[in-house]
């Protein structure tokens, strides 16, 4: 079972600004689960695009109603990949975020895509699209039920 | 921010400010006259690719943006 969710939205910056904060993202105070950063991987295509892998690793505390679908004892760490194609050409920016463990359990994807605004150049348009499922018996639908309040 | 290896922080300090001022003073400004930073890279990486080993983490045969493949275009 598979949770589609997506939204949009506008921040009030460029699109400069934003790739810069981009990689200045961490920490600030939104993201006192995030434990550890690092760029694994980077590189400038031969068509002038930046790619880079990003690996996050963030305590791993449950919320509580998930918590009786989970086994007694889990990792308490959970790690996160990021890849990313920043292309300066087209001033687009897309990211893909995905978790690399307790992935049995539950599986969280998002994908952003950053552009300028098509009515203000001085504004960027934000797409972000998750999809989460859940092979474990009850999980899943508890999942959606809580995702459908949003 | 911290490394996942803790002895690779200040490489990682390090190279972030170099990557960070190329980024936005090069990259974005369309100047492809070469990257500063391979060499702080180059001692970032060894470093933390050596904590990854240590601590088992999987990013072995992580393709890139390996999940997007079967996601539909938006």
């Amino acid at each position: 079972m598979v949770k589609y969710f997506c939204c949009a939205g506008l921040l009030k910056n460029t699109w400069d600004q934003v790739c810069i904060a981009f990689w200045q993202r961490y920490p600030n105070p939104y993201s006192n689960h995030v434990l550890t950063e690092d760029i694994i991987f980077r590189e400038v295509t031969p068509t002038n695009c930046l790619i880079s892998r990003r690996l996050l690793t963030k305590t791993s505390r449950a919320p509580r109603w998930m918590e009786r679908y989970l086994p007694k004892h889990m990792a308490s760490s959970a790690y996160i990949i990021e890849d990313s194609i920043v292309d300066p050409q087209k001033r687009t920016m897309t990211t893909f975020t995905w978790n690399i463990s307790h992935a049995r359990l539950m599986s969280v994807e998002e994908r952003c895509k950053y552009r300028i605004n098509p009515e203000n150049g001085s504004w960027t348009e934000m797409k972000r699209e998750a999809w989460i499922s859940s092979n474990v018996y009850g999980l899943s639908r508890a999942i959606q039920l809580r995702l459908d309040v949003f | 921010m911290n490394s996942v290896g803790e002895a690779c922080t200040e490489l990682k300090r390090e190279y972030d400010q170099c990557f960070n001022r190329w980024f936005a003073e090069k990259f974005l400004k369309g100047d492809r006259s070469g990257d500063p930073c391979t060499e702080s890279f180059r001692k970032y990486q060894r470093c933390v690719q050596k904590a990854i080993k240590e601590k088992d983490i999987p990013i072995d045969g992580v393709e890139f943006m390996g999940p997007n493949k079967d996601k539909p275009e938006s």
